[in-house]
């Protein structure tokens, strides 16, 4: 079965799977909001800048984050200067990551249903005598809860699978930053196959589950583009 | 209430859009398609923003150099052309959007009133996606209606429905109009609707408001193109009087005389509006007896204006109401028409809108 060690790992993965998610819902549906709506020319630059992470391996986003977090980095200069812990190596910094690498998977599926929504609903709602954030919070928001939900299940699944963001800015510490993939690596290194299998199977099990709930109720799987 | 507009929207061409009416009843904004007619009902509504612009309605200042109230500030009704209901609401919660966001005081329609209004109580609890074109569409004016606007502006909003749904409708907004004292400010193209709704036109071309005023005298003023068009028309208020049944014949009341109009009897309560093709009217100098046509009226020419070679149109004044009247040059002159010549207006047909 489970050691203790692959359970803490496995919580620990959990936990920044829901606080990355939490996170990129509370950054991300303003600027999803932004970007399906604003008409600033040079907004494709801003989407092109949001999928990068959909394309470069998670090491060259976990090298550039080790820079700016590392000790001689200004982020990790700034927060010693502080007197805080420091982010490399830690699982905020772990967080940090997590939200940059995992950014896409939410900000896309939120904008197309802002964009599906079109501009009919809100004014409509503007001549009912409804405030902006009022329209926003009764018409936009239910009207675009599918985005959410694919956002909050790909924001999920995705920070759950990460690995070289985790290896290159997180290393392996036991409740702080040795997550589920770091473990499975961990095993097959050392050859114990079975803590293997358990892990990945499981890890297997839930994002098949997480995927199936988006697919059953999107009906189409259209969240991310490329 | 009065409205004061001076609009300046910029387009491909700018529009120029200004017009002082005392907005009562039904007020048509009324242009060909593509003239700008969506756009001016929207900067009134707030929904876009020109400067150069200025708007009173009523004791109030909607926009100026100064002020620009959005569109939840201005107390407004928009049934745009797609009923466009929140899909995630049902029909009750939809109606009462508004209603909810009305200040307390406004709140002088109930929910019930336009959900009774409009026929909606088998249909509260459903959602949007259940309900038929000619459904949504109600719903979407009674919703406009439960916000207690001061004024209620509507785009169109039969454009998107076939003709069958379109005359279900138009009973229920011509009770609107007589049932609440709103104003109504309403965007159309079609002459029928126009015909059977409006009581005061606001009329759009080549950019500019030409002429805002009522609706059957615009219909005949000499300076517009409306009287100009192949199919130029009067307008005339009736009254059903009697009812003929032997013959099947109405006799309809109005201020020029009483018309005798065959067909199925109409209702005598309500107010009807005939309409008195240009083209289906001709003159005579003597009144005559022995003929077909039934509905003769003495008759004072007010104004000709020639129209072609072979064409012009006469503005007669029956009992002061201005009849336009579709005839020859030749006829003309073999008549010596002028203006002031007491003639008679012999009408071949009449349309009863209703």
């Amino acid at each position: 079965m489970f050691t203790s060690a692959d359970l803490t790992a496995f919580f620990l993965t959990l936990q920044l799977a829901f606080i990355t998610t939490l996170i990129l819902l509370i950054l991300g549906t303003p600027l999803a909001w932004y970007l399906a709506h604003s008409r600033w020319r040079y907004k494709f630059l801003l989407e092109a800048l949001i999928a990068l992470p959909l394309v470069l391996p998670p090491t060259v986003l976990g090298f550039y984050l080790l820079l700016l977090l590392g000790n001689n980095g200004p982020l990790g200069y700034m927060t010693a200067s502080l007197g805080a812990e420091p982010l490399a190596f830690s699982f905020s910094g772990l967080v940090i990551g997590s939200v940059f690498y995992s950014i896409p998977f939410v900000v896309q599926p939120l904008q197309d249903a802002f964009n599906n929504i079109g501009q009919r609903p809100m004014e409509v709602a503007a001549t009912l005598g409804a405030s902006p954030f009022d329209r926003f919070i009764t018409i936009a928001l239910p009207l675009a809860r599918q985005g959410f939900l694919t956002a909050i299940v790909l924001g999920f699944a995705h920070t759950l699978g990460e690995f070289g963001v985790v290896l290159m800015i997180g290393g392996n510490i036991p409740g702080e930053t040795k997550v589920l993939s770091i473990a499975i690596y961990e095993h097959v290194e050392a050859l114990e196959y079975t803590n293997a299998h358990l892990l990945s199977a499981s890890l297997i099990l839930m994002s098949f589950l997480m995927l199936i709930a988006v697919y059953a109720i999107n009906g189409r799987f259209r969240a991310v583009r490329l | 209430m009065r409205i004061k507009a001076r609009f300046q929207i910029a387009r491909s061409e700018v529009l120029n859009f200004n017009f002082d009416i005392s907005a009562e009843g039904i007020t048509a904004i009324f242009g060909v398609s593509g003239c700008g007619k969506t756009s001016l009902l929207r900067v009134i509504a707030g929904l876009e923003l020109h400067t150069n612009s200025t708007l009173q309605v009523g004791d109030e200042i909607w926009q100026d150099e100064n002020v620009f109230l959005a569109p939840h500030q201005r107390s407004i009704g928009y049934v745009f052309q797609e009923a466009s209901l929140f899909d995630h609401l049902c029909v009750k919660d939809n109606i009462e959007y508004g209603f909810k966001r009305a200040s307390a005081d406004s709140r002088n329609i109930s929910v019930e009133h336009v959900v009774s209004l409009l026929e909606l109580q088998s249909l509260l609890n459903k959602k949007p996606a259940f309900l038929s074109g000619g459904e949504r569409q109600r719903v979407a004016i009674a919703r406009a209606l439960a916000a207690n606007p001061r004024l209620l502006l509507m785009d169109e909003p039969l454009s998107s429905l076939d003709q069958a749904r379109k005359a279900e409708l138009l009973p229920y907004i011509e009770t609107i109009n007589k049932e609440m004292n709103i104003p109504i400010l309403y965007v159309s193209h079609s002459n029928e609707e126009i015909g059977r709704l409006a009581d005061q036109l606001i009329f759009i071309e080549d950019a500019v408001v030409k002429a805002s005023g009522a609706i059957s005298e615009l219909l005949t003023r000499s300076d517009l193109s409306l009287a100009h068009r192949r199919q130029a028309e009067s307008l005339i208020f009736a009254k059903a009087e009697k009812y003929d049944e032997d013959f099947q014949l109405n006799y309809l009341s109005s201020e020029v005389g009483t018309f005798l109009v065959p067909g199925k009897k109409l209702p005598p309560s309500k107010e009807l509006r005939l309409r008195l093709v240009a083209q289906d009217i001709s003159i005579t100098l003597e009144e005559q007896i022995n003929t077909s046509i039934l509905n003769i009226f003495p008759a004072v020419i007010d104004e000709l204006f020639v129209e072609s070679k072979a064409q012009l149109t006469v503005r007669l004044s029956i009992n002061k109401l201005p009849v336009l009247a579709r005839i020859t040059m030749k006829s003309a002159e073999n008549l010596k028409l002028e203006k002031g010549k007491n003639v008679f207006a012999q009408i071949k047909s009449v349309a009863v809108l209703a």
